[in-house]
């Protein structure tokens, strides 16, 4: 049995007058255990809909979502959501550590043993030395590695990301790449991950699904067998990156041109 | 708290002549001495009152007057506030309600109050509560309807349920707006007390101004004006002192927006 499985999944928006706009046309998939799948899609296709209908903050209007067997019916216990939008996500009026100690409360955990843990995720994502600072004092790039240690911290067996690294500077979004395999090699959790940006998804993943235009479904599915761990000069040289880039691209392209 | 702001000179040179002039007006015009007596007469007036303790027992029966009102439309406010900005239906019900009673000025109330519960304490405590909830409820309102949707998603995600949401999400993010209330109806609730008291009272400080005024000792009534504004700017300073506690992880970034 699949760790998760989207079944026929479908969202129809009703907007204001009536009028309905269709996010998510169908879309079937399963995910296996410690799998790092990435979604890749135009922009507006409906990659949050689809994310938020896992997570479980949105009804779909037809299909299920399914975790071990059990149908997602409301946020499920083992699965947290890390939002593109870190700074409206973390809260401002905790500290890094207390923003991160929110992972462990959030399980009832509000042991002295959970400082430790959530100081020695605050070290493997790099923040060591700023455990006392608060979010607005941080850079985007310092306030996403909070977030995720903070989801982190909660302990998901799998780990649902929303563009996270959409609106950071190039090279910060390199680093977080790595800190992300890092982490994902170490803990194992599964990793749902959605993005626009063709590389990072094919660097990332271990398997890429294509949605097409809205209403988006599956246009393709895409193993990504380059060996890990991965490196971002060397990985990206590999004669097969590029093709797969191209390909990718030019599926998109001419699934919108087709709309 | 004043940060770097070094002492006003000019502003207490400023002030300390206002004095001089009204201290020598008066003594060169005894015609104008009922009316202003010599700034020296009113504070001696001040300290016999004291000394003999005939206003302290007026001081503290408005400053009880003053907390229980305080305290309880704090509460009330925050409470209700929270409820109506939350739950849309809630809101919808009550704003013709809010906005139809909000723009009357408070003082109109008291003969109504006086008539329904007559000269007692419950009346000047009615009437306070009254007008100093209104700031309250109104910053609550707009201070958790102007919440981050992504904000409440975290919650959500992380498995809160709807009360630890409110708890441990909605209130301190809403915080700001809330203190922003409470600091405009403290000022509001001494206004109300002092008022309620002169028009209907037998003991307090604003009793206790209007009967020294149409005793005709106006040395003893401004001694009460002095009272009650020292209070006022007492009740103030507390609040600011507790505001910069509350609100710590705000302070350097309010100065950074301020650059």
């Amino acid at each position: 049995m699949p760790l998760l499985e989207i079944q026929n999944l479908a969202k129809t928006y009703r907007q204001m007058g009536g009028e309905t706009t269709v996010a998510i046309g169908e879309i079937s998939c399963k995910v296996e255990t410690g799998e790092f799948v990435s979604f890749v899609g135009p922009s507006g296709c409906g990659k949050t809909t689809l994310l938020m209908s896992i997570a479980g903050l949105i009804a779909p209007s037809a299909g299920q979502v399914v975790i071990h067997g059990k149908e997602v019916s409301g946020p499920p216990p083992n699965l947290v959501l890390v939002f593109q939008d870190f700074n409206k996500s973390l809260f401002a009026w905790r500290s890094v550590l207390g923003n991160v100690r929110f992972g462990l409360e959030a399980r009832g955990n509000h042991s002295r043993e959970g400082d430790g843990k959530a100081r020695s995720l605050i070290d493997l994502v790099g923040l060591k030395g700023f455990e006392n600072h608060y979010p607005w004092e941080l850079s985007g790039g310092m306030q996403q590695r909070v977030a995720i240690a903070r989801a982190l911290a909660y302990e998901p067996e799998v780990l649902l990301m929303d563009e996270p690294f959409g609106s950071l500077d190039a090279l910060t979004r390199l680093e977080l790449e790595d800190t992300l395999l890092q982490l994902w090699e170490e803990l194992g959790t599964t990793i749902l991950f959605i993005t626009h940006d063709i590389e990072e998804a094919i660097y990332l993943s271990d398997r890429i699904l294509l949605l097409s235009q809205r209403p988006s479904r599956i246009i393709e599915q895409l193993p990504i067998n380059f060996s890990r761990p991965r490196n971002q000069m060397l990985t990206r040289a590999q004669p097969g990156f590029m093709e797969i880039r191209n390909r990718i691209y030019q599926r998109i392209h001419n699934e919108s041109a087709l709309s | 708290m004043n940060v770097g702001k070094a002492f006003n000179w000019p502003g207490w040179i400023a002030f300390a002549l206002v004095l001089l002039i009204w201290e020598f007006g008066s003594r060169n015009n005894p015609a104008l001495q009922p009316y202003l007596p010599p700034v020296s007469r009113i504070f001696s007036s001040l300290g016999e009152l004291i000394l003999s303790g005939r206003i302290v027992s007026h001081l503290m029966i408005t400053l009880s007057r003053f907390l229980q009102s305080y305290l309880f439309a704090a509460s009330i406010a925050v409470i209700l506030g929270t409820v109506l900005g939350y739950f849309r239906l809630a809101h919808n019900l009550f704003e013709a309600v809010i906005e139809f009673l909000r723009p009357m000025p408070s003082v109109a109330i008291i003969p109504v109050a006086v008539l329904l519960l007559g000269i007692s304490d419950a009346m000047i405590i009615a009437v306070t509560v009254y007008a100093s909830l209104w700031p309250v409820l109104i910053n609550t309102i707009d201070g958790v309807r102007h919440l981050e949707r992504t904000l409440i998603d975290t919650g959500r995600t992380f498995g809160l349920n709807r009360r630890k949401i409110l708890w441990l999400v909605v209130l301190p993010a809403a915080a700001p707006y809330i203190i922003t209330g409470l600091r405009i109806s403290l000022s509001i609730a001494l206004i109300l007390v002092t008022t309620a008291e002169m028009i209907a009272g037998s003991k307090g400080l604003g009793f206790f101004i209007l009967d020294e005024e149409r005793s005709m000792n106006s040395g003893n009534m401004y001694a009460g004006v002095i009272l009650v504004s020292a209070l006022g700017y007492l009740l103030n300073r507390l609040f600011v002192l507790g505001e910069g506690w509350a609100m710590n992880w705000r302070r350097g970034m309010l100065a950074r927006e301020a650059l």
